[in-house]
Formats: structure tokens, C-alpha cells, sequence
């Protein structure tokens, strides 16, 4: 090991002739950390989102390897939030990958005292039967005084607002297809 | 103002902190000192509930001292217009306007008006006594400009111009008034006067930011008319550094409010058709006077464009473009009213798609006996929320009200897709659409809301083939033939259809100015129009802002048109210049004949400032060259409404619904048109002139923390989180812990007279009680994000909370109401019920507290309850 080599070895010697001289970077690091490589670089790729949360827009970049998610950041380039994210928008990663999601169709039959397992199809096969009893049990052709009503009292909605417009939009039209009314939103609340 | 900004939007905090960095003073009026405040120049505690008489306290100080931007006030307010003589203020009628009715609890805005034009209902038009501002859409109500315009004073001299009415509607708002009713020391205000009207201006521009925490009252809209009444006479409206920003609290609830999921609107604030409109014509003669000014007068082509995206080839002019396949209403849908049908049993089915009312909404424990007693709920989440498990683990299993042997609601629960497995665009709250693109594909049964109702609707239109009645029609002739990928569409064929298709070409249109009439566009929502201009993403779009100028606009994209200061004609004076060259956004540029600047100019490209209307003209033709307000029916901005609200043209402070204190300003305690519900589950805590106000003698006010998100189904359920903010606490001064023996980091519980609620005890100066008119209130705040499910579990806290109503939107008061505080825990089971009920006896609460709602003159008006039996029962189907 020459003289040199042992210098740049000790981090006092880095921090008073290097850039670094508050110690707080390269000058610190030591040969483990200098050869570590981000995940984020070894990543699949890279797919630009927006942080789920409150209504600021924080942009996020979601890695994704071997089609997993393994880390979500801030977005630097975003001039809503420059590249920063909150403690939720951090945790972000945990909210979409933690083992609190569910994964299956989920059925509790009436008077039951459980969940049942029930397959996806024939779930939505029996709530499409249900919306159309309800729709016709709640059924209102015209007012008191013969005015058209033409409209569902029978079932109703209520949806969150970190729904895409995408997804609000076809909510919005196929309930005001069905008569149905009583559509509702965070927005009231 | 009603924001904690640095927590709950603390990512966007940010820029105030930058704005500070550059000489911005700022100051934080609120309850409650917060990390908001930790970075404010000035704190200032005030009283919750109080923001009208403080902010009435500040208009009175700018007309009486003339401290007003008095050129923008003459040319872009509605200041020198006069109003009708017929017209009463709050000061001739102590605390109400004129054309109250006590036994309906509502106005007849007619005396609202102008002096000599026509304001609702106008003639041709189904009068209705009641002014409904939720059949309003946003447009806005009518006012008749034409032929000769309205009466007015340009010197802003004459008694019945809106100016002087202000001025004499707000003469009572003293500094001295203010502290008395707020709790804000006289000096204290006046600095806040002082630094507000000198940062105003030609060379300088004040912003005001607000939440929930000015929505969620009875007087919830008043609040913002009266924050926008100060912006507006200190010619903050439309300017750089200036506006309103109303922080919204979800990635996309600026989004579900413009593409509404809400019972009274259709998209880009189109009012929900009711049973006064039998025809197209008799709706938009609804939406658009014949005779007024603005962008409003469009709004054939808007909703034409809808009935076409929505029934497509069916939609013909022969038929009305299938209006008639429009389900009407004809009251009071919102979500708090069904949860009471739900319990009524009207209500036979409930989709939740991603919203835990069971710990989300006010009035918890009404919300889950309503779901306990459907046919079945629908609930689609992340993962499992309090809401689907109410017949298995809601706190009235403990209590014994819900048993699950004898809960017969059958619950569906779908996984969702999270925000990474499915493309589509969120809103945030300064209306920019961003795209995100799909990272992964979702695993298991968990499904986009997209794919959902794309299931729901091919499947029932082909459950529905071939049937030959009426009413299956609008199913049958639904236009749902959005490009296909897999087995759900594409969310960027449903944008485009958002933004609106030329039919003839089958190309995507610009924008709304492009929409017709005619039938011979489609287009989901005209305010989203432009979003998909020249068939690309516009909200995908992501210029670096290393690569882009001030206003970043290539970044997402922003409705209407993507710009990003609405209203900012009014950042140059009536000839087209700016107000100053340091304050200068868009102007008129003689050499090229058009507005150009640094935003897209949010008025007419080539109408020059000098234009005046031909006589006759109206919606966009008839607004002037400097009719700032384009969406306006007279195209200026209101300081004085001469309709559209239902509780008065002007703010006016009343006590909320809860309140320990009697109205200091006027016989009317509260709000006279707030929306109560008396019934026997859902009581009422008394407040002057009501007795026993003392039992329950603290204020309480909620809000969010910034390491949970509402009703925690996103947050409690992650370690990194449920660590940061483990557990439910209840913030007391030191006085108060004192005088109800409140330990630190002890047991106590909250009580009102719906439940009582458990917290651990925060004892701090942050809740400093105020001196009101010569006694000490104490104040309480929670958070409220706790529930039974999760990694951190607590009561909840919106359980406390009863359902009462801004009459304009029916949002909840939510942000204060009175409680009890008590060291240790609440009992449990049955005996928690008892325990209530001795409150509720010892406050001599009925099912009338609180529902007594007129109490102007002395006098407790009628009882607003709701009779025992429904009388609008939906008649069952015979077939």
C-alpha cells in the first residue's frame, strides 16, 4: 500500500483536501458504502406516478424489478413538489406492497358470522343481480303530482377521492343509465 | 385560515416556506397552534366557528378606513350595482335578511335582487319559492343584464349600491366586536388588517388559503363568500401572488367534484336535471338566462355534448338528444340523508368504492346501523375496513345494538387496484390533471374501479337485452364502446371521451369553445376539455421544471384550458395594461390585436379591451372588454350575491349549530337555513337560548395528522406510519387538564350527546383557552383517524359528531361543536349507552334541541323534526 493510498484511506486526510471538507459525503464514506449500488439503478424501470394521498400532486417514480414494486421517490423534475414526498407519500411503497392488501373476493352471506371465499365472476354476476332487484324495488316512475322522476331510490353509492376521473366518469354514467341517484362522493363530506 | 397547511399538506407547504424566504409575511389564524403556526410570522387563536365575525371584522376595517383597491373595485366588482329597494339587510331584521319563512327555515331571495332586472326565478320559468342552490350547478344563478344593464353608481356614492350595502351590513364588525365574539385581542386584529391591506395593492398581492377547516360548518360557503369579499376589495383575485386556494384533501377530490360522483351535479357543474325540467329546453333555460352575459350562455353545447358521449347514436335533436333519459331529483339525495333511509329501510343495496363512512363520515355510529340494515353492501378497498365489518366487529356489537346472528346485510368485498396497478388521471387542488402510467399489473381478484364498472355494464346491458320496458332504454342505448384493453377499457380512450370527439371527423376537439349544439360533438365534461387537444395526453405531459418557464406549463395539464390563474384578465386594468410591471400576468397587446402573457389568458383572444356589447347580445358576446368574470351573469365578481345562496347575500356571522355562546351581533343565533335532521338518533347538544348549554361546556374541533390519512384505511395499516403516530390522543390546555384532573399521557374520554370517546391525554399550550366576551373558553382537538382496524387502533372520533348541515351544500359541521371532557376511560358495552343517555337527561336534550332554528326577535320558531313515518316511501314495484 503506498503512502497515497493509505492518505485517502483516512477520512480526516479526505475531509481537509477533498471537496468535502464538512465530512458529511464522499469524505465519510467508507470502501462499503462507496462500492454499494441503488436498487433504483438496478431497477427493471422506471414508471412516472403521482402520490395517492392528499390533493398537493406529488409526483413519484415507481422502480419496478422482476414486475414488483421495490421502491417509489420523489420526482425531482415536478414543480408541484420538487422531488419531495411526505411521510405517507414515503411510505407509499408500504401501502401498495404490505401484506395488509387484500387479493381475493371476500363474501359474508346474510346472518353469516364470517367471510367466505367466493369467486371473482360469480361475485359480479350476483351483485349485478342484486342491482337490478334493487333498482326495480326502488323504483319511481313519477312524483306526487305526475311529474317524471325516472329514477332508482333503491340502491346508492358512495366513493372515495383517490378515484381516477377516468374511473369516477364511468361510475357517474352507468348509474345515471340505471336511474340510480344517489351517487355521493367525499367531495360532500 | 382553517388550515394547518405544514401538516396536512405538507409537501406543498413548501412553497410558503420559499415565499417566506422572500420577504412573505405569514399568518396563521386558527384554534389551534400547529406546525403551521410554527412557521408563521404570527399566530392568532381564535375561537372556532368565529371566522365570519373576524373576517366581517376585516372588510369593515378596509370600507371604513377606504383601504380598498378602489379602481378594481369599481371596474371588476359588482360594488356600484344597485339593489332592490325592497331589500332588508341582517341589521333592519335582527340577523336575517328579507323573505324568511320560519315554518320552512328558508328564503324567498326575491328582495335579493338588482334593483331593475330580473333575478330567479325568472318568467318562463317554473317558479319555486325556494331558492335551491344545489339544482344550481356552478353556474351561478340568473341575473338579466341586457338592454341598458343594471342600475348602477360608478362613484359608489348612492345608499342602495352594493358598496354601501356592504358597508352598512358589516358597520357592527368592530375590532371590539371581534375580540368579544373571536377571542382575538383588538391589537392583535388590527395587525392583521394592517399587514393584509398594505401587502394589497397595485405593486403587491396577499393569497389567503383555506380547508376544511372553513367547510365544514353550517355556514361552511359563507365562510368563503367572506374570505372572497376581503380578496376582492384588496384586488386579490386573478393577480399573481394573489387568489383563494382552497387545499383539498384527496389526490382526487378535485377531480370527483368536476367529474362528480355527487347526486346534484353532472359533469363540469351541470346541474342535475329535476322534476321542473320535462324538456332539454326548459333544463337550459334552467342553466342559462336568455338575457345574461358569460360562458354559462354556452351551455347548450355543453350538455348536448354530454347526452351525446352518454347515448351516442340514439341522442338525436328529433329526441332531445335522449334528455328524457335523465333520472330527475327533486331534493335533499346527499350521503348523510340516505344513511337515514338506509335505517329507514328505503334503501336496498350501497357500494362503497374506497370511503369508510364507519370512520370517515360524522355521526359514525348512524352510519353503521344504516349499513347493519341493508339488503347488501358492496365494498371495494385497498384492504379490509371498518365499514365492511360492521356486523362482525363495529362498536355496537359491544354496545349489543348489532348482532350478527340477526345482521342480515350481505357484504361483498373486492380487492382494488392501487394507484401503481392501473393508468389514469388524478386532479389536484389547482385543477391540474396529471397522468399516471400502470407500473404493475394487479395480482389476484384485485380490479380498477374501471374494470368494475365496465363488468357491471356489459353484463347488465346484456341481462337487459331484448327487454321492451321504458325505463331499461338508457341501458340498452348507452354508449359504452370505449377501446378495449383486456378485459377493461382503456383509461385513455375514456379521457379522450372526457375531452370530447368531433363526430365528423372523429378526431378530438381543442376545447369547449369547440363544442356544439348541434349534436355533432360528444363530450364527457366541457371544462376537461382541451385535455386531450390534437389526440395527445395533455395531462402526461412532464417538461421538466429545469426546461420551463414561471408558470410551468407544460407540466400536466390544468381546466379550464390550462390556465393557471383563473379569472387573470383582472391582473391588468380595464385598458388592458397590468396593474404594475411587478405584478404582471396577461395583457393586451395592440400590435398583434390579442391578451397574451405569461398564463393562457383566461378571456376571449382577440376581444379587445375597449369592446362594448351590441345591444341585445348575451352570453359570451354580451360580456364586455373588461368583464373579468366571464363566468359570471354579469361578469363581475360578487361582493354582494343578488341570488344563488340560501342563507343571504352576504355573510353574517352566526353561532354554530353547538356553540356555548349566545349570538353577540343578533337575535339569530345560527344559521337560519342550516340543514338539521331532528330525530331520535341523531340529538343535539343545546346552545343559547336553549338551557343547559353547560353540560356540555368545551368547544371541540378535529383535524388531520400528517402521518394519517382520514379515516386511516390508507395509513393505520402501515408500520411505518402506525409507529410515527401511534395512537389517539385528545389535545387539553394546561388550565383545562387542571380543572377536569386531566393527567398527561393519561386516559380520558370526550363526551357529547351521541357517544363518548376515548383518547390519551396531550396536555399543551398549543390549546391556549380564550377570553370570549369576558369568560375563559376552553377548547379541545382531536385528530380523527382511528378506528378498530389496523396496526394502530383507537375509538372514533367522528362518532361524537351529529349530523347537521350547510344549507347551500349540506356538508357537516364537523369543525366545531361543544363536549364534555372526563379523566379516565368511557365505560363499555350497554353501560356506555346508559352513560350517554344520563348526559343527554341532564342536559334536557328531545328529539327539538337544536332544531328550533329561527330565533331572530326573540322568538323560538318551530321544530325542525322529521316525522315519525316517511311520507315520500318509493312505491313498490308491482311487477
Amino acid at each position: 500500500m503506498g503512502v497515497k493510498t493509505w492518505l485517502d484511506a483516512w477520512p480526516v486526510y479526505r475531509q481537509l483536501t477533498g471537496e468535502d471538507p464538512l465530512g458529511r459525503g464522499r469524505a465519510a464514506q467508507s470502501k462499503r458504502s462507496r462500492t454499494l449500488e441503488s436498487k433504483t439503478e438496478t431497477a427493471d424501470r422506471m414508471v412516472h406516478s403521482v402520490c395517492p394521498y392528499c390533493a398537493v400532486g406529488c409526483a413519484q417514480r415507481v422502480f419496478v424489478k422482476d414486475e414488483q414494486v421495490i421502491q417509489i421517490e420523489g420526482n425531482p423534475d415536478s414543480p408541484i413538489s420538487r422531488g419531495r414526498l411526505c411521510p405517507k407519500g414515503s411510505a407509499s411503497k408500504q401501502l401498495v406492497t404490505g401484506p395488509q392488501r387484500e387479493t381475493h373476493v371476500l363474501y359474508r352471506r346474510p346472518y353469516g358470522t364470517d367471510w367466505e371465499p367466493l369467486d371473482l365472476d360469480t361475485a359480479v354476476d350476483m351483485v349485478v343481480d342484486r342491482m337490478l332487484d334493487a333498482r326495480r324495488k326502488g323504483w319511481q316512475d313519477t312524483d306526487d303530482e305526475g311529474r317524471k322522476l325516472r329514477r332508482t331510490l333503491g340502491m346508492a353509492s358512495l366513493g372515495g377521492a383517490a378515484l381516477d376521473n377516468e374511473e369516477n366518469y364511468l361510475i357517474k354514467k352507468l348509474f345515471t343509465a340505471l336511474g340510480a341517484i344517489q351517487i355521493e362522493n367525499q367531495a360532500r363530506i | 385560515m382553517g388550515s394547518n397547511m405544514a401538516e396536512a399538506h405538507p409537501v406543498g407547504f413548501q412553497w410558503i416556506i420559499e415565499a417566506k424566504l422572500r420577504g412573505a409575511k405569514v399568518i396563521h389564524i386558527d384554534p389551534r397552534f400547529t406546525r403551521t403556526s410554527a412557521h408563521a410570522d404570527q399566530h392568532v387563536p381564535i375561537r372556532a366557528g368565529t371566522d365570519i365575525a373576524f373576517l366581517g371584522g376585516v372588510v369593515n376595517h378596509i370600507l371604513s378606513n377606504d383601504l380598498d383597491f378602489r379602481e378594481y373595485v369599481a371596474a371588476y366588482t359588482n360594488a356600484p350595482y344597485l339593489v332592490s329597494e325592497s331589500f332588508q339587510d341582517t341589521e333592519d331584521l335582527d340577523g336575517l335578511f328579507s323573505g324568511y319563512d320560519p315554518h320552512t327555515a328558508s328564503y324567498d331571495a326575491t328582495s335579493w335582487s338588482y334593483a331593475n332586472v330580473n333575478s330567479e326565478p325568472h318568467p318562463g320559468h317554473d317558479a319555486k319559492e325556494r331558492s335551491d342552490p344545489y339544482q344550481h350547478g356552478a353556474r351561478g344563478p340568473f341575473v338579466e343584464t341586457a338592454d341598458g344593464g343594471i342600475e348602477s353608481d360608478p362613484t359608489l356614492q348612492h345608499p342602495r349600491c352594493v358598496f354601501q350595502v356592504l358597508k352598512r351590513h358589516f358597520s357592527r364588525y368592530t375590532p371590539e366586536m371581534v375580540a368579544r365574539i373571536c377571542g382575538v385581542p383588538e391589537e392583535t386584529f388590527l395587525q392583521v388588517c394592517d399587514a393584509w391591506t398594505a401587502n394589497s395593492g397595485r405593486e403587491r398581492t396577499t393569497s389567503l388559503v383555506y380547508s376544511v377547516g372553513w367547510t365544514q360548518h353550517s355556514v361552511g360557503a359563507q365562510y368563503i363568500r367572506a374570505g372572497s369579499i376581503v380578496q376582492l376589495l384588496t384586488g386579490n383575485i386573478g393577480r399573481p401572488g394573489s387568489g383563494i386556494f382552497a387545499l383539498r384533501g384527496h389526490a382526487s377530490i378535485q377531480g370527483s367534484t368536476d367529474i362528480p360522483t355527487l347526486f346534484n351535479l353532472l359533469p363540469g357543474y351541470l346541474p342535475m336535471p329535476d322534476t321542473r325540467h320535462e324538456t332539454l329546453s326548459d333544463y337550459l333555460d334552467g342553466v342559462r338566462g336568455p338575457e345574461q352575459k358569460g360562458f354559462w350562455g354556452n351551455s347548450d353545447a355543453y350538455m348536448v355534448s354530454l347526452l351525446k358521449e352518454y347515448w351516442g347514436d340514439a341522442a338525436t335533436a328529433e329526441n332531445d338528444f335522449c334528455f328524457d333519459y335523465m333520472p330527475r331529483i327533486n331534493g335533499d339525495h346527499n350521503t348523510y340523508r340516505t344513511a337515514m333511509d338506509m335505517l329507514a329501510g328505503k334503501v336496498h343495496g350501497f357500494f362503497l368504492l374506497g370511503q369508510n363512512p364507519a370512520v370517515g363520515s360524522a355521526h359514525g355510529r348512524l352510519q353503521r346501523l344504516g349499513m347493519a340494515n341493508l339488503d347488501w353492501l358492496v365494498v371495494r378497498d385497498l384492504s379490509m375496513i371498518e365499514s365492511a365489518t360492521v356486523w362482525k366487529d363495529s362498536p355496537e356489537i359491544e354496545t349489543g345494538e348489532i348482532v350478527p346472528e340477526k345482521c342480515r346485510t350481505e357484504v361483498f368485498f373486492f380487492p382494488a387496484s392501487s394507484h401503481v396497478e392501473k393508468a389514469g388521471t388524478f386532479t389536484q387542488t389547482q385543477r391540474m390533471l396529471q397522468w399516471r402510467d400502470q407500473a404493475v399489473e394487479p395480482i389476484g381478484d384485485r380490479r380498477s374501479e374501471l374494470w368494475f364498472f365496465h363488468q357491471l355494464a356489459v353484463r347488465i346491458k346484456e341481462r337487459l337485452a331484448g327487454s321492451t320496458d321504458e325505463r331499461d332504454r338508457p341501458v340498452l342505448d348507452l354508449a359504452w364502446d370505449y377501446e378495449v384493453e383486456g378485459d377493461e377499457p382503456s383509461p385513455a380512450d375514456v379521457l379522450r371521451h372526457i375531452n370530447g370527439i368531433d363526430l365528423t371527423t372523429g378526431r378530438t376537439v381543442n376545447g369547449y369553445p369547440e363544442l356544439k349544439a348541434d349534436g355533432s360533438t360528444a363530450c364527457g365534461c366541457w371544462i376537461y376539455s382541451g385535455v386531450y387537444a390534437n389526440e395527445t395526453n395533455q395531462a402526461r405531459r412532464r417538461v421538466s421544471r429545469f426546461d420551463s418557464g414561471p408558470y410551468d406549463a407544460e407540466w400536466g395539464w390544468t381546466w379550464p384550458l390550462n390556465r393557471r390563474i383563473l379569472y387573470n384578465r383582472a391582473s391588468a386594468d380595464p385598458e388592458g395594461r397590468p396593474w404594475s410591471e411587478r405584478k404582471k400576468l396577461v395583457w393586451w397587446d395592440e400590435e398583434s390585436g390579442q391578451w397574451t402573457g405569461n398564463d393562457t389568458p383566461d378571456f376571449e383572444l382577440k376581444k379587445p379591451p375597449h369592446y362594448r356589447a351590441p345591444e341585445g347580445s348575451s352570453g359570451p358576446t354580451a360580456l364586455s372588454g373588461s368583464d373579468a368574470f366571464i363566468m359570471m351573469a354579469d361578469g363581475k365578481a360578487w361582493l354582494y350575491a343578488p341570488a344563488g345562496l340560501a342563507d343571504g347575500p352576504m355573510p353574517t356571522h352566526y353561532e354554530p349549530h353547538e356553540s356555548p355562546m349566545r349570538n353577540l351581533l343578533y337575535g339569530q343565533q345560527g344559521s337560519p337555513v342550516r340543514k338539521v335532521y331532528g330525530r331520535p338518533d341523531n340529538p343535539s347538544n343545546p346552545a343559547p337560548p336553549e338551557a343547559n348549554s353547560d353540560v356540555f361546556p368545551f368547544v371541540f374541533t378535529a383535524a388531520r395528522l400528517t402521518e394519517h390519512h382520514t379515516a386511516g384505511a390508507m395509513s393505520r395499516q402501515l408500520p411505518y406510519l402506525a409507529e410515527l403516530q401511534p395512537a389517539l390522543f385528545v389535545e387539553v390546555s394546561p388550565e383545562l387538564a387542571r380543572e377536569r384532573g386531566l393527567t398527561h399521557l393519561g386516559w380520558a374520554h370526550v363526551i357529547t350527546s351521541r357517544t363518548a370517546v376515548d383518547a390519551r391525554v396531550m396536555v399543551t399550550d398549543r390549546m391556549a383557552p380564550l377570553r370570549i366576551d369576558g369568560r375563559v373558553v376552553h377548547q379541545v382537538w382531536m385528530p380523527y383517524h382511528w378506528g378498530s382496524a389496523g396496526l394502530t387502533t383507537g375509538d372514533v372520533v367522528n362518532d361524537l359528531i351529529g349530523v347537521v348541515g350547510d344549507g347551500n351544500v349540506f356538508i357537516q359541521e364537523s369543525k366545531v361543536l361543544t363536549c364534555d371532557v372526563q379523566p379516565g376511560q368511557r365505560p363499555r358495552g350497554p353501560a356506555l349507552l346508559a352513560y350517554v343517555e344520563e348526559y343527554r337527561q341532564r342536559a334536557g336534550i328531545t328529539v327539538e334541541t337544536g332544531t328550533r332554528i329561527a330565533t331572530a326577535g326573540g322568538h323560538l320558531e318551530r321544530a325542525h323534526i322529521e316525522p315519525d313515518e316517511p311520507d315520500d316511501d318509493p312505491p313498490e314495484e308491482a311487477s
